[in-house]
């Protein structure tokens, strides 16, 4: 190493000599949230240095290695006994996600897993970025707080890839317990009423403040999540084509923008890769300022649209260490940086140096800047008022040099910072759990309305209405499909779709782009395989529905799972990873970002541990080819025909009659290529205009997918049993109305175009099982042609629509009088 | 001819200046986004512009209250901008940009730009985005509304915008000036509560202009509105004509070509 200055800053305690135990109490005591393995293997890096390394060292090592940043666990070698078989993966997240993505070799995705989100060809013109996030234990701890800056978060990974996307849209799911939980909880644990109205309030100050649309999203309440609540935040962004790849010189100075620096949100990184218990400190919990990050994104594209500078990256998750730490590695040649940390403005006096540089302070980036350009961009930063500082150089020297001033404080090879982390294997195993089936009950023909009015008015199915409205979805001008549907706005739209005018600024191009999601966590429960295969499933049918191109859709994936030193739950980890694979590969379509959230387990005072049920979400994305063509889910009028793309089998597991009933059973299956072919049909039938409105069937199936577009369009529909294509084990009325069957869906097609849609669909299984009507019922023929429910749609869309306000004790939607 | 330059005054926190610009520049004009900060260091003069437009957002994080700060800031150029106004040149604050004028004594106009209303925080408390019905004051000579039907919808998406009088005065006098220039009504065009009035605004106000009519300010999102494609019901093929939002923009813009 360089003698010139003396890397000076040095523990209290010998790291040299120090035994395994002193090792471990060290980390307890800092929070570092290492394994001993990882310990030793700093210690034997610094015995070959022959010198001990400082607090700065350590803590960038800690931040740099943390579940968080380096995803260990999805990239560690692991050995899964499934059943009675063995798999050996040296690297499961690159030998299943993200060799699906290769192998499917699709020239339109421009940059996957490699940047700060993933990147695909929008028009030629203009390249598309797409990133989901999780900020869940800051969410569990402090929920408006934790809320905000994971939306501030996630948008500013969107501005830090390539050279910075301009965000146009934002997303947001959670999970957690339903909002009238009834048994007590930990006084450490936020009631969930609670949680949900501080990230709902979170998401809405953040993401309006931005001036970024929230348009698509989801809730998902399960009592597993009581102890550990989720919350993904996504951004879609835009940004030129040219802008997709960055190339960073020896030489370029590492220049910081945006907020100062102070002790928010220390540890961040390692905290989310520990346990929640009831000692969990709020303080690593960070501070948000959407006005702040308002400005940083004004300055920020307008230096772009300069082309001032070679590279952005945000400082999140580890602040300048791992933002600067991953700007070094991109350097041309060996990589290289030096800092002077003096040189950061701060929020108060008397911030040690490595809490400058660990700080998780918000809404700053730093930036890779030619010196010629540096006067430049500080007029830009400066007149959005904009606080900028240059903290060093980019160097070739393949160290990241670290200054307090003269004072060194950390000097580390980046090869042994990016690639010394040792890997250990990991064990993972599945055994299927044994499913009964339990004989189905013969469900007596009146009780089919009453199960209705059950399944609409189920946490999970009801209207999320009050949720939506608080979000600004229709800033920035392109929001051409509503998140809110149907004559008074208010029905459930699959997806929403973005006509991005406020970047192309030209209303003569339609090209627009629909964003959904897939979450299914009960599936899971069952079959973690599966699981994969309904989420992408779910979320490619959304975005059909909705008019998208289905061949070029790209998606996401984010896990969040419990304890990955538990065998059984990494099992159903790896599990899913490799149904993630096979199903990208099925439905030809590739996996471009991905982000894990382990550790989502909370010790009680008991030291009794409950971990959530692991949760994938996908998100999608792809193009609307003509926005003017898009559709929404309302049945647009009387006397058209009714069309159920997709059959219909008996399995009810992890679906919503079975939970009604008490069942048992096996998971439908997934005809991946079939609804593959099926929903690329439909966006064709839907650019063609032969379509007048279309909904999958999902939760509640086709009785829940027809009450909700029967009343959102205010006409009715009448559907023949008799006629629905069905397994055989499926012909029982209760089972073809409530089945959760995936790869269906429900469309309305007007009877003059009905050739065309048919010859468009040809190849899929699609049947007529009936009509849509003047009159407001929801009318359901049995198999013996006699009429077996006539429900009133007012009725219906009551027992939808007050569920949430009155779990949250708000005042229910109002819902008009007559029109 | 050439198209009339339009100044969109922003500041941070500003965030509908892009569709702002898209639709003034579809309506005619040329559209100039410049920073209030310009304005200050005399960079950029109203006098140069044929329209102004203060556009929605959250300016300064809508810290104090809503437009409050933005307000101070063009208190410093009061004369300026009452010769603007005086002019008979077009004033459009949108959303923050309305509470922006109301805040700097603007809209309702009074002789020494006393604030004698406000936008407080909604009934319901909270933000709240949606479609709303407007009827639009037939007594009103204002050009901003020129050949619009008399019932019109468009989208909300504030949660400062109920409109509060100082006294009932204040009031009178704005329907005295037929300053009123539309309302939030029910789908049979009559005055109903929320959500009809998404806000609880007092008279059920959504949109102001001074008496000359030129200077208007209104929480419902014009710009938001400018294609077919921006209505809600698009998709029920029941809309075919341009947004009305655009029409409100080109009336604008043609009053001053």
């Amino acid at each position: 190493m360089s003698t010139a200055t003396p890397v000076v800053g040095a523990p209290a305690l010998s790291w040299l000599e120090a035994s395994p135990k002193t090792l471990q109490d060290l980390n307890t005591k800092n929070g570092w949230s290492l394994s001993l393995l990882e310990l030793q293997a700093i210690q034997s890096h610094f015995r070959r240095l022959k010198r001990e390394p400082t607090h700065a060292e350590i803590e960038t090592l800690a931040q740099t290695w943390s579940e968080h940043c380096k995803h260990k666990t999805l990239t560690s070698p692991v050995r899964l006994r499934d059943g009675k078989s063995v798999r050996a993966y040296k690297n499961p997240l690159a030998e299943t996600i993200m060799a699906a993505t290769r192998k499917l070799k699709k020239p339109w995705c421009l940059s996957v897993f490699e940047d700060n989100a993933g990147v695909v060809d929008f028009d030629g013109h203009w390249a598309l970025a797409y990133k989901v996030e999780t900020h869940n234990h800051p969410c569990a701890l402090e929920p408006y707080g934790g809320a905000e800056t994971g939306v501030g978060g996630v948008i500013r990974d969107v501005l830090g890839v390539g050279l910075g996307a301009k965000p146009v849209l934002n997303t947001d799911i959670f999970c957690l317990c339903r909002p009238d939980h009834t048994e007590a909880l930990p006084e450490d644990v936020l009631h969930p009423r609670r949680t949900l109205s501080g990230i709902v309030s979170g998401v809405r100050d953040y993401g309006n403040r931005m001036g970024i649309p929230t348009a698509a999203g989801g809730i998902h309440f399960d009592a597993d999540y009581r102890f550990n609540p989720l919350v993904f935040v996504g951004t879609v962004g835009l940004m030129p084509s040219d802008c997709v790849h960055t190339k960073i010189l020896p030489g370029d100075l590492v220049v910081a923008a945006g907020g100062r620096t102070g002790r928010d949100g220390l540890h961040g990184a390692t905290f989310s890769s520990a346990a929640l218990d009831e000692g969990s400190d709020a303080s690593a919990v960070q501070i948000g300022h959407a006005i702040m990050e308002k400005r940083v994104l004004d300055a920020l594209l307008r230096a772009r649209d300069a082309r001032l500078y070679r590279a952005v990256t945000d400082c999140g998750a580890g602040g300048f260490s791992s933002a600067v730490g991953e700007l070094a590695e991109r350097v041309e040649g060996r990589g290289g940086v030096r800092v002077d940390l003096s040189k950061a403005p701060l929020k108060l006096e008397g911030l040690a140096p490595w809490e400058i540089w660990l700080s998780e302070a918000q809404e700053r980036m730093v930036f890779a800047v030619p010196p010629k350009n540096l006067k430049a961009l500080q007029a830009i930063m400066a007149a959005e008022n904009v606080e900028t500082c240059v903290l060093g150089t980019f160097t070739a020297t393949g160290r990241l040099e670290v200054f307090n001033g003269e004072e060194r404080v950390a000097d580390l090879e980046l090869e042994f910072l990016h690639h010394g982390l040792p890997r250990k294997e990991q064990a993972a195993q599945w055994d299927p759990p044994k499913i009964a089936t339990s004989a189905r009950p013969r469900v007596d023909a009146e009780r089919l309305t009453s199960l209705l009015h059950q399944a609409l008015s189920h946490p999970n199915v009801c209207s999320r209405e009050w949720v939506i409205r608080q979000y600004d979805h229709e800033v920035q001008g392109g929001t051409v499909i509503k998140p809110l549907q149907g004559t008074r706005h208010d029905g459930p739209g699959d997806a929403c779709v973005i006509w991005p005018l406020s970047v192309t600024n030209d209303p003569l191009q339609f090209k627009g782009f629909s964003v959904a999601h897939g979450l299914r966590p009960d599936w899971g429960r069952i079959d973690p395989y599966a699981m994969a295969f309904a989420c992408v499933d779910e979320a490619l049918a959304n975005l059909a529905c909705a008019g998208a191109d289905v061949s070029r859709a790209a998606i996401l994936d984010n896990f969040c799972w419990g304890d990955p030193n538990d065998p059984r739950q990494m099992g159903s980890l790896i599990k899913t990873a490799e149904g993630c694979r096979d199903a990208a590969l099925q439905y030809e379509t590739p996996f471009i970002s991905g982000k894990d959230s382990l550790h989502n387990v909370y010790r009680d005072s008991r030291g009794k541990t409950f971990s959530i049920p692991g949760t994938l979400l996908i998100s999608a994305v792809a193009p609307v080819p003509d926005v003017r063509k898009a559709m929404t889910l309302d049945i647009k009028g009387p006397r058209n025909a009714v069309y159920l793309l997709g059959r219909t089998t008996e399995e009810l597991g992890a679906s919503l009659l079975a939970s009604f009933l008490k069942l048992e059973g096996p998971l439908p299956k997934v005809s991946a290529r079939e609804n593959r072919d099926a929903y690329r049909r439909l966006g064709q039938a839907m650019q063609k205009g032969s379509v007048l409105a279309a909904h999958d069937l999902s939760e509640g199936g086709l009785a829940v997918a027809a009450a909700e577009m029967a009343f959102s369009g205010e006409f009715g529909i009448e559907l023949d049993l008799d006629r629905m294509a069905c397994s055989k084990g499926a012909r029982d009325e209760a089972v073809l109305l409530f089945a959760e069957t995936p790869g269906r869906i429900l469309i309305e097609v007007d009877p003059e175009k009905e050739k065309d849609f048919l010859k468009a669909m040809k190849g899929s299984a699609l049947t007529r099982i009936g009509c849509t009507l003047a009159n407001p019922v929801l009318r359901v023929k049995g198999l013996d042609g006699r009429i077996r429910m006539e429900a009133a749609l007012e009725g219906l869309k009551e027992s939808w629509q007050t569920p949430l306000p009155k779990m949250m004790l708000v005042q229910p939607p109002h819902n008009g009088g007559s029109r | 001819m050439k198209a009339p330059k339009a100044l969109i005054l922003r500041a941070a926190g500003t965030n509908c200046d892009c569709e702002t610009a898209l639709a003034l520049k579809l309506a005619g004009a040329q559209p100039c986004v410049e920073h209030v900060r310009e304005l200050k260091a005399g960079r950029v003069r109203l006098i140069d512009y044929a329209l102004l437009i203060l556009p929605g957002g959250f300016t300064y994080g809508d810290d104090i209250s809503a437009g409050r700060i933005m307000a101070s800031e063009l208190r410093g150029h009061m004369r300026e901008l009452r010769g603007f106004i005086r002019s008979g040149r077009p004033v459009i604050g949108i959303c923050n940009g309305f509470q922006v004028l109301v805040k700097a004594g603007l809209l309702p106009q009074t002789p020494a730009n006393e604030q004698t209303a406000s936008l407080a925080s909604n009934e319901s408390n909270r933000f709240e985005t949606r479609w709303v019905r407007l009827r639009i004051n037939l007594q009103s000579q204002s050009f901003f509304v020129r050949g619009l039907p008399e019932i019109i919808e468009l989208p909300v998406a504030h949660g400062e915008g109920r409109f509060v009088v100082k006294s009932p005065k204040v009031l009178e006098h704005l329907k005295k000036t037929r300053a009123i220039l539309m309302q939030y009504v029910n789908e049979e065009g009559k005055f109903s509560g929320y959500p009809y009035n998404p806000n609880g605004s007092l008279f059920n106000i959504a949109a102001l202009t001074n008496p000359e009519g030129n200077c208007l300010g209104l929480m419902p999102h014009p710009e938001r509105f400018v294609t077919k494609w921006h209505h809600p019901n698009w998709t029920r093929q029941t809309f075919c004509k341009d947004g009305v939002g655009l029409e409100i923009f080109r009336n604008a813009v043609q009053y001053v070509s």
